[in-house]
């Protein structure tokens, strides 16, 4: 389960997300992670049935944490399956059906944003993000 | 064994016609042998769908009351070729959109005409006593043309070269985003059935002989622009009815940082008449070679990376310097195949009937280059001459004094040998003197990546160089890497000046 994480580092600059992991014993991949001297915001991946464990312990150290779903969506009518994603996507998101039709495995999307860029037909968007 | 074009046609008629896809070929003459399918099948249909920029159409708007004769003429914002006549037009799918820039042009306007959607006339004239009238609005459906018929001076390339990129920068170019480091190869077209890759002497492929064009029952012209079949490179002009077309066959797109494209579709029927064709349709994915091109060198004749199959692009994973590198195609295969079926089905409808080609097209013509008669200027033109450089082993404090005297805020470090080895800016120093550490010699301070120019190289191409790389400075180096210049951005301010008069 993948969780967007946002903190203030106005109240000192503590690791947070290290914080956590000590305190909870769970294992957090940090997918993304974007932080510069007042806040930050990270994308992490954890195991699902740790989730409200973690979410505790993050809101208890004073960050917001939401639930990130359905983060890449395709719109069928404008794709025309010519793969211009599948090579420029990090996480392997993109690839090609027995019968050329793009398929894909969005649980492994970390929102780069990359795809949604160079779609010469639009036809990647964020579903349910601002 | 020999066949004839009238003995297909009668077939066809009779409903006895065997027609097949490019993609059924390569089996069915393993199975039956040449001399077998050569008897068995009548027609190979092929198909495409992909970027093909050198497209448009020519429209015909009617006559308004009082008259125009429009000289500017604008679609949807995207300026038309108005130089034709008094009502015609030509929209080019590349042409971008005065207002909307990259997200909007004239690929566009062709997908709403298509779409069913009003499209603004906009047109401009300066008035004739046949033509008194200056300026015209209107909203348009393609109905309301009286013809809108697409021309495409060049389409359905025998063949694409694949793109990858060696510098360390991400380049968004008409072949898709290139990651940088060679992290992707990208490539365009339908392999075994691509039209051209299954007549590459053109043979049976020539104006005059039908074709499906986005969704149209349409025509071969005849040879298109920048035909080059000697290299593997031929291409077709086609045309057909916009107003027949369908969204499915012909989208609109955009490549970013590039612009607009349209993404066509197009199908041709070869009839099988000999042996010969028999085998040039037998052709493989594993048969079509073509390079993988160094987009990172910007000059015309880009170096190739590797030679590669369609086989290999297409399976998603290909080999580069013994790295395991993702392929990318940017035509789309699942569509090609749609398209050779249509066209199969519209061959057995006699909708697409196989004739001779009318107007044969020369199989063995290649482009040529432009030819310049002005040369652009070059960094050597206006490179500064005076370098001020700095040796690595010399002391912060020295930088610090050549880059006082003001003349410079780069200063090019050379090792003993004179060689580039670095460069430091003010900004370095400055950087060195607020946060003191063990630092005290330039090396320890230098930027080691040095982007550099050299005196052959087009300014154009060094100003692109400073855009990307958001530098203001860049030292020119010979073969030896001895700093013999320095372009900067006061440099070009001269160019102004003196190219641009
Ligand atoms: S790049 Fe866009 S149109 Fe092409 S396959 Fe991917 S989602 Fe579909
Ligand atoms: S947003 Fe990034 S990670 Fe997600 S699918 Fe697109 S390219 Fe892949």
């Amino acid at each position: 389960m993948k969780l967007v994480v946002t903190f203030s580092r106005k109240a000192g600059k503590k690791p947070i997300i290290a914080q956590v992991v000590r305190d909870t014993g769970v294992l957090i991949n940090v997918e993304r992670a974007l932080i510069d001297s007042s806040e930050g915001e990270a994308l992490i991946d954890i195991p699902d049935e740790s989730c409200a464990l973690v979410k505790e312990r993050l809101a208890d150290l004073g960050a917001a944490v939401r639930v990130l779903e359905d983060i890449i969506s395709l719109d069928e009518s404008r794709c025309v399956d010519c793969g211009a994603c599948i090579s420029i996507c990090p996480q392997e998101v993109f690839s090609f059906d027995d019968d050329w039709r793009l398929r894909m495995d969005e649980k492994k999307c970390v929102l780069c944003g990359r795809c949604i860029e160079i779609c010469p037909h639009r036809a990647l968007s964020h579903k349910g993000e601002g | 064994m020999e066949k004839t074009i009238s003995l297909i046609r009668e077939r066809i008629r009779d409903g006895n016609a065997r027609v097949v896809t490019a993609e059924e070929m390569p089996a069915i003459v393993a199975e039956l042998g040449e001399e077998g399918a050569l008897r068995e099948v009548d027609v190979v249909t092929t198909g495409t769908f992909g970027a093909m920029c050198s497209s448009g159409a020519f429209l015909n708007f009617g006559h308004a009351d009082p008259p125009i004769k429009m000289e500017k003429i604008w679609l949807n914002d995207v300026e038309a070729y108005g130089g034709i006549a008094a009502v015609d037009a030509y929209i080019g799918a590349t042409q971008k959109s005065a207002t909307r820039e990259e997200s909007y042009g004239g690929a566009h306007v062709i997908e709403d005409f298509i779409a069913g959607k009003t499209v603004e006339l906009r047109a401009l004239s300066t008035g004739t006593d046949c033509y008194p009238r200056r300026t015209i609005t209107t909203e348009l459906l393609l109905e309301n043309l009286n013809q809108a018929i697409m021309l495409n001076p060049r389409n359905g390339y025998q063949r694409y070269n694949a793109a990858s990129n060696s510098t360390d920068r991400s380049l968004r170019t008409y072949m898709g985003l290139l990651l940088p480091n060679c992290g992707n190869i990208t490539y365009s077209g339908s392999g075994l059935l691509n039209p051209l890759a299954n007549d590459p002497h053109f043979r049976m492929i020539g104006g005059g002989v039908p074709a499906f064009l986005g969704g149209a029952p349409g025509m071969v012209v005849g040879e298109g622009t920048q035909h080059s079949p000697a290299g593997g490179f031929g291409t077709l002009m086609v045309t057909a009815d916009m107003k027949q077309m369908s969204n499915d066959y012909i989208r609109a797109a955009t490549m970013a940082g590039y612009g607009v494209t349209l993404y066509m579709g197009l199908g041709i029927p070869i009839p099988i008449l000999d042996i010969e064709a028999v085998r040039a349709t037998a052709i493989r994915d594993e048969d079509i070679i073509v390079d993988v091109i160094d987009y990172g060198i910007p000059t015309r004749s880009r170096p190739s990376l590797r030679k590669v199959s369609y086989a290999e692009l297409k399976s998603g994973v290909v080999d580069l310097n013994g790295e395991e590198v993702r392929t990318s195609s940017l035509s789309s295969f699942r569509k090609a195949r749609e398209i050779a079926g249509v066209v199969k089905s519209w061959v057995e409808q006699g909708i697409l009937t196989p004739v001779q080609p009318a107007r044969p097209i020369d199989p063995l013509k290649s482009a040529m280059p432009l030819r310049e008669t002005t040369r652009g200027p070059r960094v050597l033109d206006i490179m500064d001459r005076k370098v001020i450089a700095i040796r690595e082993d010399e002391e912060i404090r020295a930088a610090a004094q050549k880059l006082l005297k003001g003349e410079t805020n780069h200063l090019p470090v050379i090792n003993t040998a004179g060689k580039l080895v670095g460069i430091v800016t003010t900004y370095d120093i400055s950087k060195a003197v607020v946060s003191p550490g063990k630092a005290s010699l330039v090396r320890d301070i230098m930027k080691k990546k040095v982007i550099t120019t050299t005196p052959e190289e087009a300014v154009d191409v060094a100003v692109r160089k400073l855009e990307q790389y958001n530098i203001s400075a860049l030292p020119v180096v010979d073969g030896e890497k001895r700093v013999i210049g320095m372009l900067t951005a006061m440099n070009l301010g001269k160019l102004f000046g003196r190219w641009l008069k």
